[in-house]
């Protein structure tokens, strides 16, 4: 970790400029900017749920700056030291209007406008990085982008055209990038190795740890409270890779989701599909596996998917030493988990069986996107159609913690898994969880979804087709 | 001037020929999507500015026994603590009638009502202060249901009645009956822009207040009221809004209040911005309503009589729930004839925040009964829907609505069967009928719903409307009206309407922010009537001008008035072509006035409450939407797999713009019914207060075919070049979802029944239904 002398500013880039400030940690990316003059990008919501706060970020990735989005109100400015910061004002060169923004006028894709600077970002990221031109890109694209006025058909359409259009020059400012000689945060601690990180949390007792802080940085904006000083995990390097070591694969905590949808395309598409589903595109570009786990919810979308896929969780403290435990031992209650003060989560391990094995993971919600889990559903089954010879059966969203069901386990386990054990198994869900009724859903729809989820599963691993019409549609 | 591409001529933006009909940009486009365009909060801050918390009631229903507010005063950052009785004029703030006090007096009538409010020199040292309060409150019995109040004859304002003949013979003598209810929620407004003000106190102890309101006047009016001040040292000002959706009809006004007593208070700039946390558990929204229905009907299923019972959930006060509920009322009929009726309306008082204007204004909430009972008659008497709609339909000599107004241009018979025809209606038909045959899981739904939609302000008075033009030496043009812009584009329409009554380009026309120091006493820009009547007032200024300019030109050039003409910017007379700046100069050094104002009253409107009878509506704007859904029968999870709509906007003058309107319209009010559930707890707590769990629709809900067509039918009313109003009517077109997801449902019981759904039709209740017609075709 690179240790600053008292009174040093952060350095990042911003749009075509190199900008020096010291901030609390607890100070937003989105402040910070409105506070330097620039108003084009917006508070819609302070809880990286409407995206009106959409900023592009560029980090050099060896000889080339690799830029995706993040919502800018939950983004604590000191942690883009180093980084290119892109907002609406950054992307126009002279009087030429970026294609995104270009399109969009074109389309008619504004009314009121606010939302406009962060749609505008979303689909500039993706000319950016030169996705194709294709509906399903551009509607991951803006996943996390609400607009009331328009209705998203013209801000489609501008998003399609805009990924058509010829190349465009790069953005401004992207070569000052490397001139950044020192870019060190001040009140957000930014160890780059695992040794260092362990000296940071024994040396600042009560500093929360942060990664895409895409649910730590609630707390700050929706409950006002004040975060002096923050641990970024998200420059250590072990704690950002992926391994395969032993026939399991090791994921770093600090690994976002995008990444992940990238990791399992070959490898699980019930997961990339479910991650389609988790968030929006600027939350898991933010977002963690580690940090969905740390924080304890019991609504969490992935702690499920990971007991079916039987993943331990290895958890480090600050002596260095490790310890590993399974995904339903690490929850101890209603946010509450295993993980001791002195310790963070540093890595999953995901058997590679597991992904070889028959799994489902079903999620229901409200809304098809960027949408919290009502029942998350995760199954895995081994053997055949004559013969289940292993079963994981998880949830979240019907308990305090997300569970493992076990008689339902030992219920299939060396069973033909015909109509009669289907229908003799789906009724035991009612009596093995008692859900809440909430803003979500009721109980009676919560165990209803359960005991469906639980039951299409099996259909589908005896071989018959009941499709989901609720996945994203995933091009090839 | 402004230019269309904003001076860039390499931003490759398209430019279109600038007159009334043609599809111009936005106005603020190129501000848009290049962040220029300013909001509220996006002013440069004035220095010493101050920033305002509340402090809120957490009961529903309680008297204030004290108010501690000594460590609130005390808490870093804080200038300034206000309680009700340090309003130097009256707290009540109410639009219409009473009840609506800034800060609460001696009771607290709802969870989340300001009980306090703080200054400080930021947003969290006043935030962080509210908590420091100590509130001693008695909590008191709480109605927070409609059932509970309509229980208890609870009720904000006198119930109404709409009557024709004799409805309950009628229906008793029919030889089909049907009697059902529904529970319609309300809706969350989520303008992405939440509300603001930001006070400056002026030299003349007076204030300017910069808002983010569909209502400057009324801002104005009740800043002054609260100040105990003139009007006329009160200038409200509005540039533009990041949505208003009828949330800032009435609601942005106590911000502009509160910003304003603390500004003339302490002497110091104020902003007062609501959190979204606040905004959502603060502010009125769409009300919940729970209707009940019965209807008598031949075996064609033409109806014979229909009862109504339309109960809106109004919260705690009046506010505008009056003219809300009698839009229901208005719209309990839909687009269909109820020979004899009875319509009654119920303002259900409740302990929780005052509800309020949302597009539609009360008329989805009838129209949904009118169009639920059509489903349930399609049932009964096993017909196609859609021709049990058509067959329902007003028309000649059957053309009477239930509050005495004839409805004189049927467009709908044609729009509804166009529709079907375009979208292949009756073709789909069949071909669902036989997927639902042979699939067991997923079904399919489809629907073709009409809209009609009485155009006007059911307060007769509020159909007025003011403008201020100038046209500078230059030949530059500035025009000002009483509307304001929260994204409908009624700038951008204004300017055309200059530019075409003038003769000249479109880029000479500016519209500058409305401000009630230029035009005064304006109604607000809501009940779709923006265009429609500053359109007509601006089109008044503008012909003025062009009639001093015409009568200056004919006299210098010696020819008749009615022989000189302006069009593209250049003025005819008598063989002669004269530049349309050259003619302004001249005219400016012959003293001629270059500056006029424009007036219009809406004519042919009027209507009676006492007996429910009159022309509240200078014409219908109408439409129709087919929707087909695919429904998951194991989940309710389902998806809207196509949409066709043909709606009626008159001749348009910027189909662009309103395609947009209809666009957003639908998604909007397919979000009401389908996702967006507002849900309250049973201490009366909004528990959908945040958009992580109040879910307005994504891109992904956008529908995989979506078609929007324009039915280019000119007004049979002389309105503003003939077009019609936009701004509500496509909200309702979202019905044809809700109606296609019950009509998937209703497959799983062979379409032997319809089984209740209520709204929003959230999987949940997909699934409830689609389990209640599974149990149906069990038991038969």
């Amino acid at each position: 970790m690179k240790t600053c002398p008292n009174g040093q500013e952060l350095k990042f880039v911003l749009n075509n400029q190199v900008v020096e400030l010291s901030a609390s940690a607890d100070k937003t990316l989105l402040q910070a900017v409105r506070e330097l003059g620039l108003t084009g990008t917006k508070e819609g919501c302070a809880s990286g749920d409407c995206g009106a706060c959409t900023v592009m970020v560029g980090e050099q990735s060896g000889d080339e700056i690799r830029y995706h989005t993040i919502n800018a109100c939950i983004a604590p400015v000191e942690q883009q030291a180093g980084k290119h910061v892109v907002t609406v004002e950054g992307l126009q060169s002279g009087d030429v209007l970026h294609p995104a923004q270009r399109e969009m006028v074109n389309c008619h894709g504004s009314q009121c406008g606010f939302c406009t600077p962060g749609f505008v970002m979303s689909l500039a990221t993706l000319v950016e990085q030169g996705a194709p031109a294709e509906r399903e890109e551009v509607l991951q694209g803006i996943s996390g982008n609400l607009c009331r006025c328009t209705g998203y058909r013209p801000i489609v359409e501008a998003g399609l055209k805009a990924l058509q259009a010829p190349f465009q020059q790069p953005i401004e400012g992207a070569g000052l990038l490397q001139s950044l000689e020192s870019f060190e945060a001040t009140s957000v601690l930014q160890p780059t190795t695992e040794p260092e990180l362990q000296a940071a949390i024994s040396q600042q007792s009560g500093a929360g740890l942060i990664a895409g802080g895409t649910d730590l940085m609630l707390e700050v904006t929706q409950r006002y409270q004040s975060m002096p000083t923050l641990i970024d995990v998200s420059n250590v390097e072990s704690l950002k890779s992926v391994h395969e070591v032993d026939g399991s694969l090791v994921i770093g905590a600090a690994v976002p989701y995008t990444e992940l949808e990238t990791l399992f395309a070959a490898r699980s598409e019930p997961f990339v599909s479910l991650l389609h589903r988790l968030g929006s595109r600027q939350i898991r570009n933010s977002g963690t596996l580690g940090g969905n786990l740390a924080n304890g919810s019991p609504i969490a979308d992935t702690p499920p998917v990971l007991i079916a896929l039987d993943a331990r969780i290895e958890l480090v403290n600050t002596a260095g030493e490790s310890r590993m435990l399974s995904v339903q031992d690490f929850y101890k209650g209603y946010r509450d988990t295993d993980l001791g003060g002195d310790e963070y989560v540093a890595r999953i391990h995901i058997p590679v069986q597991s992904l070889d094995a028959f799994h489902r993971f079903y999620k229901s919600s409200k809304r098809l996107e960027d949408d919290i889990s009502s029942v998350m559903g995760a199954f895995l089954f081994e053997g055949s159609a004559n013969e289940i010879t292993g079963a994981r059966v998880a949830y979240g969203g019907m308990a305090a913690t997300p569970v493992r069901l076990a008689a339902v386990e030992d219920a299939l386990v060396g069973e033909k898994p015909d109509a009669g054990l289907i229908a003799e198994v789906v009724s035991m869900i009612a009596s093995q969880m008692t859900p809440l009724t909430d803003v979500r859903a009721s109980a009676e729809y919560r165990s209803a979804m359960a005991a469906s989820m639980l039951e299409r599963a099996l259909l589908e691993f005896t071989g018959e087709d009941r499709p989901v019409i609720t996945e994203v549609q995933l091009h090839a | 001037m402004r230019k269309l591409t904003n001076g860039s001529a390499g931003s490759g933006v398209a430019s279109v020929d600038p007159v009334v009909g043609s599809d111009l940009i936005h106005e603020s486009a190129i501000k848009h999507v290049t962040g220029r365009a300013t909001y509220v909060d996006d002013m440069p801050e004035p220095a010493n500015l101050l920033h305002v918390a509340t402090g809120q009631s957490p009961v529903a229903h309680g008297r204030l026994r004290s108010v501690n507010l000594e460590a609130v005063r005390k808490a870093q950052g804080v200038v300034d603590v206000i309680v009700c009785d340090d309003i130097p004029g009256d707290p009540d703030i109410s639009p219409v009638y009473t009840g609506d006090q800034l800060l609460a007096g001696g009771f607290v009538e709802y969870v989340g009502q300001p009980i306090f409010a703080v200054a400080a020199t930021s947003l969290e040292a006043a935030k962080r202060a509210c908590r420091l309060a100590q509130l001693d409150i008695e909590e008191l019995p709480a109605i927070l249901t409609l059932q509970q109040a309509m229980q208890a004859s609870e009720f904000v304002l006198p119930t109404r009645t709409f009557k024709v003949g004799d409805a309950a013979s009628a229906i008793d003598g029919a030889p089909n009956v049907i009697e059902a209810e529904q529970t319609v929620r309300g809706q969350e407004h989520f303008y992405l822009e939440g509300q603001v003000s930001l006070a400056l106190p002026t030299e003349d102890g007076g204030v300017h207040v910069v808002s983010s309101s569909q209502h400057p006047s009324e801002v104005q009016k009740l800043v002054a009221s609260v100040l105990g001040l003139n009007i006329h040292q009160v200038q409200a000002e509005v540039r533009r809004m990041g949505g208003g959706f009828g949330g800032k009809e009435s609601q942005a006004a106590a911000l502009a209040c509160m910003a304003a007593v603390f500004a003339v208070r302490t002497g110091q700039p104020v902003k007062y911005r609501m959190p979204r946390q606040d905004d959502m558990v603060q502010t009125g929204k769409r009300h919940d309503f729970w209707n009940r229905y019965r209807a008598g009907f031949d075996d064609q299923g033409v109806l014979q009589g229909v009862e109504m019972e339309l109960a809106g959930l109004c919260g705690c006060t009046a506010d505008l729930s009056e003219g809300i509920v009698d839009r229901a009322m208005f719209h309990a009929d839909n687009a269909y004839y109820y020979p004899q009726t009875t319509i009654n309306g119920y303002r259900c008082k409740t302990h929780t925040v005052s509800n309020t204007a949302f597009r539609g204004f009360g008329g989805p909430k009838g129209m949904i009964a009118a169009e639920s009972l059509m489903d349930d008659i399609a049932r009964k008497v096993k017909r196609d829907p859609l021709d049990v709609r058509l067959d329902n339909l007003y028309g000649p000599g059957r053309d009477e609505t239930p509050y005495g107004q004839k409805v004189e241009q049927h467009l709908l018979p044609d729009m509804m069967r166009k529709l079907a025809d375009d979208a292949d209606y009756y073709e789909r038909r069949k071909a669902i009928s036989a997927y639902n045959r042979d699939s067991t899981v997923l079904k399919k739904g489809l629907a073709l719903t009409p809209v009609k939609f009485g155009i006007s302000f059911t307060a007769t008075h509020l159909n007025q409307a003011g403008a201020l033009l100038h046209v500078y030496t230059d030949g530059s043009i500035s025009i000002n009206h009483g509307g304001t812009e929260m994204g409908q584009g009624l700038y951008t329409k204004i300017a055309q309407i200059v530019a075409t009554t003038l003769g000249v380009s479109y880029e000479r026309i500016l519209v500058t922010a409305t401000r009630t120091d230029k035009v005064p006493n304006t109604s607000p820009t809501a009940a779709s009537s923006g265009t429609d009547i500053n359109g007509m007032a601006a089109k008044q200024a503008a012909e003025k001008i062009r009639l001093r300019l015409s009568s200056f030109v004919a006299e210098q050039h010696n020819v008749p008035v009615e022989e000189v003409s302006i069009a593209n910017d250049v003025v005819e007379a008598g063989g002669q072509q004269l530049p349309f700046d050259e003619v302004v100069k001249s005219a400016y050094m012959a003293r001629v006035q270059l500056s006029a104002t424009g007036f219009y009253k809406t004519p042919k409107v009027h209507f009676d409450k006492e007996s429910g009878k009159g022309h509240p509506f200078f014409y219908f704007a109408n439409g129709c939407a087919a929707a087909e859904v695919l429904v998951d029968g194991a989940t309710g999870e389902y998806r809207v797999s196509r949409v066709d709509i043909l709606h009626d906007v008159g001749s348009s003058i910027n189909p662009a713009l309103d395609i947009g309107q209809i666009e957003g319209g639908f998604i909007q009010g397919m979000g009401w019914l389908t996702t967006e559930e507002l849900l309250w707890d049973d201490r009366g707590r909004v528990i959908s207060n945040s958009p992580a769990n109040y879910k307005i629709p994504t891109a992904y809900d956008l529908p995989e075919q979506f078609t929007v067509s324009l039915y280019d039918q000119p007004n049979n009313e002389d309105t503003i070049y003939r077009s019609k109003a936009v701004g509500e009517p496509p909200l309702m077109l979202g019905l044809s979802v809700w109606c296609a997801l019950r009509d998937a449902a209703s497959s799983f019981a062979d379409y032997q029944v319809n089984p209740p759904m209520d709204a929003p039709a959230t999987p949940e209740q997909v699934f409830k239904a689609i389990q209640s017609a599974k149990a149906f075709r069990r038991s038969s």
